[in-house]
């Protein structure tokens, strides 16, 4: 027999965490779940062994505390053959106008911590040779907005990252994805105004990662619309773009 | 507030929605006049909380499950398309599926709900073992048949109004595959159709599509489909033995307008899937699962083809004896109308479980009908022949059934509001429904 598959997910938590995970143990991965609060992530994994029948371990990671990464990574039992990272705080861009605490943690939350971990795996990767990076990051990072510059400024260097990873671990047999959301139906998003049609929810998102990991692309734009929607919002002029509502 | 409508989209009122993230939220959610809502696939008022509405579609996780004996645990979020994509391959399928998958599991047990099978294998509740309830009173007990046993019958079929499922364990069917063996039946007018249904009273599944355009000496004219789950070697070589249940690829993008509906176009529509269906009578074939139980679920949003104004499903059941002349009567006068439903549905029931559930052993016809004209004084007649014939509708659903009506069809109710009173002395739980037909004014 063959030894299973690992996907460890970081974020494990989060709606988007939860779908990921329940659509890897699906297709036959045994899986790690990461985040804040290891208690919190008990029924998950419950759920994770009963619908799948998988193997499920819970992990204690917290994305601000940077200093505890390496002690994280080398603490894991064996290096997983994919890492997800769901990890993202979308914060509220009004109070992170003048609150630099706050303004900071989205940054920290967003960019920083979710950079350095998956910098640090990806090393491991190479080591090994093989291996799948994953990060979602989002749309708001395509283009700085009135309305979430400070989120999507974040994403948007994450988004770079990630791209300049690909770029140089695709040399060395380990494949970097960028998954770019959208609109998800979300605890994050809950009470927002979304476009009906260029929402989805978290489940599909989960099924779009998993195939991004098997088809190796990428970038993927969980619905399709979204490449066509932010290909416009890029290239519109700047002097037209900052008249815009948006 | 939000506008809040059930699924035929009438009617549409203000409800305070809000989707608790963890039991302790569904408690303090609790207002008075507040009552859980499922996925919203009832059709009329039922889950719309008087005052507010508490979602519980977010509560979708396993707890447990037991691949020995089929037994399950669940939040009542869970829908029963999660659990049959989930626990399908593995061999396990609900033993009570309703003609929408898009259910949650606490809304199945909230309604009792039935399928094509409740005349030999009763209803949703029947497979429940037990039930994690948050009472209106704020206790959260575990009740099943031997503990807390009036709280779990109330509960099964009692629309919500003894409190929020929590969770529940429940038991599932083994099955060899996600295949049906499915045979078809034409039946040229409604003893025919009725004869049939009887005949099939041994088939695990039975269900009967009437054209309810037909008139005259067609009245009741119809197509019976019986089915049994297939086994392994029934199916062809090479064929998965689990179908996939795609997600609803077509979907009603906006309201059509209600002229769409008409009687010509009603019509003709029912002729054709009479003649299209009566030309595959005869022998049987296997089919996938999905289209066999859920042939409404391959078109997303249809509640959106009977127009902005909604429309209305009149479910009644009619006990055994004497069934035929009433059935007879309301086909009539349906047929008479010219406006009505697409399609309707005949199917035989036994027994229901819970105090309030609706089946009771006779026949149940479901009809469809857009909101408009004089609709409602029109119901209001089939209703009086309803209850003289000692039968009742169906609360999942209904949108205006009158407190006489109601009265009349649930001789058990005086049972059901001691249970609900002393689970909730304050009046907690209230939803649309329950304002219109059950509380004290
Ligand atoms: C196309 C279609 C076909 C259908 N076919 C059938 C059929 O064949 N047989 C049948 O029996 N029904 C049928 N129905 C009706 C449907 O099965 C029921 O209305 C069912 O209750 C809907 O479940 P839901 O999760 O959407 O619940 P909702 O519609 O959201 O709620 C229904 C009731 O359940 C209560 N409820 C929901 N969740 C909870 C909870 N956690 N705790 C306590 N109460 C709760 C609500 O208060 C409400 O009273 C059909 C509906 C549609 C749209």
């Amino acid at each position: 027999m063959t030894s299973r598959k690992t996907v460890i997910v970081l974020g494990g938590s989060s709606d988007i965490g939860r779908a990921a995970a329940r659509a890897f143990a699906k297709a036959g991965y045994d899986v790690a779940l990461a985040g804040r609060d290891v208690a919190a992530l008990e029924p998950d994994a419950a759920d994770l062994r009963a619908r799948y029948d998988v193997v499920v371990g819970l992990y204690k990671f917290d994305v601000l505390d940077t200093a505890s990464f390496e002690g994280f990574v080398n603490g894991l039992p064996a290096l997983p053959d994919v890492v997800i990272s769901i990890v993202g705080l979308l914060g509220v861009q009004e109070n992170a106008e003048s609150d630099l605490a706050h303004a900071t943690t989205i940054m920290r939350s967003n960019y920083e911590g979710p950079s350095l971990i998956l910098g640090l795996f990806a090393e491991k990767l190479l080591a090994r040779g093989t291996g799948t990076i994953v990060g979602v990051s989002s749309v708001a990072g395509d283009r700085g907005r009135a309305s979430n510059y400070v989120y999507g400024s974040a994403k948007a260097g994450f988004s770079a990252f990630l791209s300049g990873l690909r770029a140089r671990a695709s040399r060395g047999g380990v494949h970097v994805v960028t998954v770019k959301p959208g609109f998800v139906r979300t605890r994050m998003t809950e009470g927002m105004k979304l476009i009906g049609p260029l929402t989805v929810d978290a489940p599909v998102v989960g099924g779009a990662i998993l195939s991004a990991v098997e088809n190796k692309s990428d970038v993927v734009y969980v619905s399709g619309k979204w490449r066509l929607v932010m290909l416009i919002i890029k290239t519109l002029p700047e002097a037209v773009f900052k008249k815009l509502k948006f | 507030m939000t506008l809040v409508s059930g699924w035929g989209r009438f009617p549409v009122v203000d409800s305070e929605l809000l989707r608790p993230r963890s039991f302790e939220a569904v408690g303090e959610a609790v207002v008075t006049g507040s009552v859980a809502r499922g996925n919203g696939r009832a059709y009329g008022d039922a889950a719309i909380g008087a005052v507010r509405t508490v979602a519980m579609t977010g509560f979708d996780r396993v707890r447990s499950f037991d691949p020995v004996t089929g037994r399950i645990r669940l939040e009542a979020g869970v829908l029963l398309s999660d659990l049959i994509d989930t626990f399908g391959p593995r061999g396990f399928l609900p033993f009570v599926v309703p003609g929408t998958r898009f259910v949650s599991v606490g809304g199945a047990i909230a309604a009792d709900v039935h399928g094509k099978n409740h005349h030999c294998e009763g209803g949703f509740g029947r497979y429940v073992d037990s039930i994690l309830l948050r009472t209106g009173q704020g206790e959260t007990i575990e009740a099943s048949r031997e503990e807390n046993s009036d709280a779990f019958f109330a509960t099964i079929g009692g629309m919500g109004l003894t409190g929020i499922i929590l969770e529940a364990t429940m038991r599932l069917r083994t099955v060899e595959t996600g295949w049906i063996r499915e045979r078809v039946i034409s039946a040229s007018d409604l003893d025919a159709a009725m004869g049939a249904l009887d005949a099939g009273d041994s088939s695990t599944y039975s269900v009967a599509w009437i054209d309810c355009a037909a008139r005259g000496r067609d009245l009741g004219r119809s197509l019976i489909y019986l089915g049994e789950h297939a086994g392994r070697g029934e199916l062809a070589e090479g064929i998965d033995v689990f179908p996939s249940g795609k997600n609803p690829g077509l979907a009603v993008p906006f309201d059509l307008p209600a002229m769409t509906l008409n009687r010509t176009s009603v019509r003709a529509f029912n002729e054709l899937y009479y003649r299209m269906g009566a030309r595959r009578a005869g022998g049987s074939h296997v089919v996938s699962l999905y289209p066999y139980f859920f042939p409404l679920d391959a078109i997303a949003d249809w509640n959106r083809i009977y127009g902005r104004r909604g429309f209305l499903q009149h479910q009644c059941v009619i006990p055994q004896a004497g069934a035929r002349a009433v059935l007879g009567e309301i086909l009539g006068r349906v047929a008479a109308r010219g406006d009505a439903s697409f399609l309707a549905v005949l199917k035989k029931l036994g027994q229901g479980d819970g105090i309030l559930s609706f089946p009771l052993p006779g026949y149940t016809l479901a009809l469809d009908f857009p909101v408009k004209g004089d609709i409602m004084n029109f119901l209001d007649e089939i209703d009086h022949l309803v209850v003289a014939a000692g039968g009742r509708l169906y609360l999942a659903k209904d949108a205006r059934q009158s407190r006489a009506t109601f009265e009349a069809g649930y001789p058990a109710l005086q049972r059901f509001n001691a249970i609900r009173r002393s689970l909730d002395p304050a009046g907690n739980i209230r939803s649309k429904l329950s304002q219109r037909l059950f509380d004290e004014v």
